[in-house]
């Protein structure tokens, strides 16, 4: 059988914004432009890989009862990781996310696939798993910001085509609840249909 | 499949992935900490050159004390000085980089960090009309806050708080100013 499938999983029948509706902290909070869900969302894979990736592979070694505490350990050492890097490499990326990309720590996707999947499979699948489920978050991530981006300040990308401020409400926070609860139906609504 | 979990298998996890994770964030550490110094570096240097009229020479680096705060300026002898004035935003700490020509004229503005709202406060950082008010902004002749607290400035749009700590650290660096020129007569 083909390992195809837990790329396709993680991105639609999984897809961690729309069916699973996990991580909403960073997914409301950081949606505000499309540039800025995309890259939250490539930040959250790239912890999403490596921890599955590494967690699968000491899975076995771990006793049970202290599994938690090792693998939040673990991601927190990407984080930090990845926030070093931001840090140097990245400064402008780094000072629009902000405190979004300690916050990865405490990300409910990152956890939920290294509890759900990536200490019950091996290397390979982990990691398919993470680059599944990272980019459906980044995908998600990414329409809601566009939704938003285009709606509340007319622009795409930082292109603007709309004159003017847009409107406001879908830049602020009940703007977020808004496009993700309907994007959510029409999600839903096309995996009812299959 | 997973080791029993006995107190000495518990803690020899723990304390070896304890252990390795350490030695992985301080190896990341160690080799980014150059670059994040040097990123710091160019972005100081870009502002002032940002803030400030064209200069020649390095700015020669000082800090003052203002009604107790410190503050860390860059004089350039021939430009004027670039002051960093922080103050407390909507979302945390507002630094600014505040250019003032000899003359007590703003020259430019540039914001060093802030932890304000992406998409609302964070644009503080790009929107040109609020930014642009602050060119050429002559202190002595029109007032340093913004429209609702009865100065002369256009806040960014429902973002007051942000517009006002930006404001009043524009204006705390303006009174930084004022002292150092004064040469050290006052001290009150």
């Amino acid at each position: 059988m083909s390992k195809w499938h837990f790329v396709t999983d993680g991105f639609v029948k999984n897809n961690p914004t729309f069916v699973l509706v996990l991580g909403m902290c960073p997914t409301l909070a950081t949606t505000t432009s499309a540039m800025n869900g995309l890259e939250m969302g490539l930040a959250t894979m790239f912890v999403l890989i490596l921890s599955n990736i590494v967690i699968s592979l000491i899975a076995p070694m771990v006793p049970d009862k202290v599994r938690i505490p090792v693998y939040i350990t673990v991601i927190a050492t990407f984080v930090t990781v990845l926030q070093l890097l931001m840090q140097a490499f990245t400064p402008s990326v780094y000072e629009t996310l902000g405190l979004f990309i300690p916050l990865i720590v405490v990300n409910c996707i990152v956890l939920g696939r290294a509890e759900g999947f990536a200490n019950k499979h091996n290397v390979g699948e982990s990691a398919l798993d993470g680059i599944g489920v990272g980019l459906g978050f980044t995908a998600s991530l990414t329409v809601i910001g566009i939704v938003r981006e285009i709606l509340g300040s007319g622009s795409l990308f930082g292109w603007k085509f709309i004159p003017g401020d847009g409107i406001l409400a879908f830049v602020m926070a009940p703007g977020a609840f808004l496009v993700l609860g309907y994007l959510m139906v029409l999600f839903n609504k096309y995996l009812a249909k299959k | 499949m997973a080791a029993a979990s006995t107190l000495k298998n518990m803690a020899v996890c723990l304390t070896v992935v304890c252990l390795i994770c350490s030695a992985v964030v301080g190896a990341a550490y160690a080799v980014t900490a150059d670059p994040i110094a040097a990123a710091a570096q160019a972005k100081t240097t870009a502002s002032i050159a940002a803030v400030l009229p064209a200069f020649d020479g390095t700015p020669e680096q000082g800090s003052i004390q203002v009604d107790g705060v410190d503050y860390t300026y860059y004089k350039a002898a021939d430009a004027g000085y670039a002051i960093i004035s922080t103050t407390s935003g909507f979302g945390g700490a507002l630094t600014l980089m505040v250019g003032v020509e000899n003359g007590g004229t703003i020259h430019n503005t540039a914001v060093l960090s802030h932890s304000e709202t992406p998409g609302l406060g964070a644009k503080c950082t790009t929107d040109a009309s609020f930014i642009d008010q602050f060119k050429g902004f002559n202190p002595a002749e029109r007032t340093l806050t913004v429209k609702k607290d009865g100065g002369d400035l256009d806040a960014i749009t429902a973002s007051t708080i942000t517009s006002r700590a930006y404001a009043l650290a524009v204006s705390n660096a303006v009174a930084v100013y004022h002292k150092l020129t004064e040469g050290g007569q006052s001290n009150e």
